[in-house]
């Protein structure tokens, strides 16, 4: 069989003789010359090329795929290689000189992506990922789901062979699809399969810019692997398009004016945020319009929206504050109706509003800019009486200006009075949740309140970053930096505390900060490979672990089931427990190159461990401390 | 997210558990606190109320110590009117509950807040 491949390689050789010699077709290259696939044209006079088999190239087509990705500014690329990415893993190791992007070797495409995930969340820019075409974009796919609910921008960079007389017979074949973006299009914001080496840098520049345009999601370009591989005429002839950031969305500035009148009118307003503060500024800009009005912020933690300690954080008071509020303005709320409603999982399935009669409801949210019909992640309709299209955090300065210029010295009166309330409030539930971690404190299995308050007597005199936190232990800790709290999964995903810590790590490890993640079991168990990533690349990490030696989650959903149907309540730990044997995480982590401590069981113990692991995290090492739970 | 509101929740039923409590005159039936500890943990009460039932975050409240009245605590095992799953008399009996109820009682005092540092930052 006459190789194809074989012979553009020698077309493409004569073609630059050719290119040399003829300085016309040098100054104005055929279209077709200028696509890398496309073999240059061989005069049909021109004598036979060398006999010599040509089986070296020094400008593969990958090298100017190096030179586009480096245009965007990735500083990491994640990835487990794969051949159908051999020939751009290649050229960014040796063309690009493994530096922006740098390789951080993964062990599996789902640890790839959460990385990604956790990292933009902290820098607030993507990280690169490339993912095996077929198999390894599989293993990527709830990840990336992950991502996509959570509106994180996340840029993944996919190998296929899309020309089937170039495959090499076998697992190429296997690992080569007709449209290998389709297993994931109901959940990446854009895709594209660019058929040559421009058409890849105009897709590359676009999908940057389609991500980080609010709402911020994942996308996927595929890079065919005769594009990466196949030689190329001339590089710098390609144009790399320059990236064109979007502002984001504002929401349209006489409803703004309109909500900050219904805000300033308000007896009893309300500010709910859950992924409201995209930035640092997001944060201070929250602070700034809750302090403008005396209103009560509950923080629904989706991002580091404000801090735990300011008198306005009302969080722990949020079912009496919703019930009495004549005005909720929902700060990018992912689940408003839930918010608004109490849900009771009974055999039969009921809800009650939470909210009283002539309540308004204000939303603002970019989310409704990009929804899709198949996965339901847009929760249930809610019902909202003005719902601002827009991104929250880009509409606050108006939403701050307008509510200023409605000031006056009557109403500045009332919201100080408002605001002493909600400060003396603060402190109470302050004390209550301090009151609560006493019961159990010297439990072993450890509490989560004591896991918890340990810890931040361990990091509090640090520049802390919490990478992954525990439900109802955050008013111990003082949360005041954007960088401090970076919210969950998104998607429910589990498997990506582990992976999303990391990232978020690896983006914290630059500014010196120390990160530390409360790493649930089961969540680690996914792909604790993970840790050999930590140790290999030295990302410094303090995994503390939310040993509860359970799917914990799940065992309460099937008690649930046993009793409503009255049998068998003493075995809903079948097929939700991670015991017997016991996993050692010291162990697994020591075997992984990760300083691993543990397992805890006497809760005396802890704060020395703590500090011992602290004292690794701080000289940039990963270090992990097995701590055995009480279950929540 | 829905988590955060859920335990605001348990603070409600709380009180509505108080007013029942401040019309208890029963004693409640004698109970073995060892067996008590013991299915609370089996029959999966701890998976919601924590091992020592001093409470869960956004799974359940605090049970003890100090339990409400145990008639009031039976009514709402067998009947809850909440989000907890029922448990009937045909999977918990009496008996049960008397012992669950014995292993409540049976918790100590925790220490005051003011007395834990790590609880004071
Ligand atoms: C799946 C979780 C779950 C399990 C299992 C569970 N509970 Fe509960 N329990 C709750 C929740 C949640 C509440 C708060 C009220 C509500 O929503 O029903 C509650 C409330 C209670 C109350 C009322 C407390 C009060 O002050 O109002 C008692 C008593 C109680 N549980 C006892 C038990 C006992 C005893 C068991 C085991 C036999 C048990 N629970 C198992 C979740 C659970
Ligand atoms: C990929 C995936 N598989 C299964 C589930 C269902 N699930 C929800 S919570 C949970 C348990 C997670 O266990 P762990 O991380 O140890 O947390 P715990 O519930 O014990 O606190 C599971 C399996 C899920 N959400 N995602
Ligand atoms: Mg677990």
């Amino acid at each position: 069989m006459t190789s194809n491949r074989r012979n553009f390689l020698k077309a493409a050789v004569a073609g630059t003789a050719a290119v040399a010699t003829n300085p016309i077709k040098a100054q104005q290259p055929t279209p077709a010359a200028r696509l890398a696939r496309a073999p240059l044209p061989v005069p049909e006079t021109d004598p036979p090329a060398s006999p010599v088999e040509v089986l070296t190239t020094d400008r593969p087509g990958a090298d100017f795929m190096v030179d586009v990705l480096k245009s965007l500014g990735f500083d990491y690329l994640c990835a487990n290689p794969g051949s159908s990415l051999r020939g751009l893993h290649e050229s960014i190791i040796n063309y690009g000189g493994n530096t922006a992007p740098e390789l951080i070797t993964c062990c599996h495409e789902e640890s790839s992506i959460a990385m990604a995930h956790g990292y933009a969340k902290i820098e607030g820019k993507p990280l690169l990922v490339m993912a095996h075409g077929t198999v390894g974009l599989q293993h990527a796919a709830m990840a990336i789901y992950n991502a996509y609910c959570d509106h994180v921008p996340v840029y993944i960079v996919v190998g296929n062979s899309i020309d089937a007389t170039q495959r090499r017979p076998g697992v190429e074949w296997l690992h080569s699809v007709q449209d290998a973006a389709s297993p994931v299009r109901d959940f990446v914001k854009w895709d594209d399969l660019p058929i040559s080496l421009e058409h890849f840098a105009e897709s590359a520049v676009r999908a940057y810019k389609i991500a980080m345009t609010p709402p911020l999601m994942p996308v996927l370009l595929v890079a065919d692997s005769n594009l990466q591989e196949a030689p190329v005429a001339d590089k710098d002839r390609l144009h790399i398009p320059k990236l064109s950031q979007t502002t984001p969305p504002e929401g349209e500035s006489a409803a703004v004016a309109e909500v900050a009148k219904m805000l300033v009118a308000a007896e009893n307003p309300v500010l709910v945020a859950d992924r409201c503060a995209r930035t640092a500024a997001g944060l201070q800009m929250l602070i700034e319009l809750a302090e403008t009005l005396q209103a009560p912020v509950i923080d629904q933690g989706g991002r580091m929206n404000f801090p735990s300690r300011h008198p306005l954080n009302q969080t722990a008071n949020s079912r009496g504050l919703i019930a009495n509020a004549d005005v909720i303005l929902g700060l990018e709320v992912v689940d408003l109706w839930g918010t608004l409603h109490s849900y009771r999982d009974q055999l039969e399935r009921s809800s009650r509003s939470l909210t009283k009669n002539g309540v308004k409801v204000i939303s603002i949210t970019a989310s409704d800019l990009f929804t899709k019909s198949n996965y339901q992640n847009f929760e249930r309709y809610p019902e909202a009486d003005l719902a601002i299209t827009g991104d929250a955090e880009a509409t606050l300065p108006w939403l701050i200006e307008s509510a200023k210029r409605l000031l006056t010295a009557e109403r500045k009166r009332a919201f100080e009075e408002r605001g002493k309330k909600l400060a003396a409030a603060h402190l109470k539930a302050l004390e209550r949740a301090r009151t609560a971690a006493t019961y159990g404190w010297d439990a072993s299995p450890i509490s989560t309140a004591r896991l918890s308050a340990e810890l931040w007597a361990a990091i509090k005199d640090k520049d802390w970053s919490s990478v992954y936190g525990v439900a109802g232990t955050r008013q111990l800790w003082d949360f005041d930096k954007h960088y401090q709290s970076i919210g969950g999964p998104g998607g429910g995903g589990v498997g990506y505390a582990a992976p999303a810590s990391l990232g978020a790590a690896l983006a914290n490890k630059k500014h010196g900060r120390l990160s530390v993640a409360i790493q649930p079991d089961g969540d680690l168990m996914y792909a604790p490979g993970i840790l050999w990533t930590a140790a290999h690349h030295r990302i410094p990490l303090l995994s503390v672990m939310h040993n509860n030696r359970a799917y914990h989650q799940e065992v309460m959903h099937v008690q649930r089931m046993a009793n409503r149907h009255q049998r068998g309540i003493t075995r809903a730990g079948i097929g939700t427990r991670i015991d017997d044997p016991n996993i050692d995480y010291a162990t697994l982590a020591r075997a992984m190159g990760v300083y691993g401590d543990g397992p805890i069981n006497d809760p005396k113990d802890l704060g020395p461990a703590l500090q011992r692991a602290v004292a690794v995290v701080a000289k940039g090492e990963p270090a992990l401390v097995d701590v055995v739970t009480q279950p929540r | 997210m829905r988590f955060v509101l859920f335990l605001a929740g348990v603070g409600m039923l709380l009180g509505m558990g108080g007013g029942l409590r401040a019309q208890e005159v029963a004693t409640p039936p004698p109970g073995n606190a060892q067996r008590g500890k013991q299915i609370f943990q089996s029959y999966g009460c701890y998976e919601c109320h924590g091992r020592e039932a001093q409470g869960g975050a956004g799974t359940g409240p605090r049970l003890a110590p100090h339990p409400m009245p145990f008639d009031t605590l039976a009514k709402y095992v067998r009947q809850p009117t909440g989000e907890m799953p029922p448990y009937t008399s045909k999977v918990v009996s009496d008996r049960d509950l008397a012992d669950i109820y014995a292993f409540l009682s049976a918790q100590p005092q925790p220490p005051q807040a003011k007395s834990i540092p790590a609880l004071n930052d």
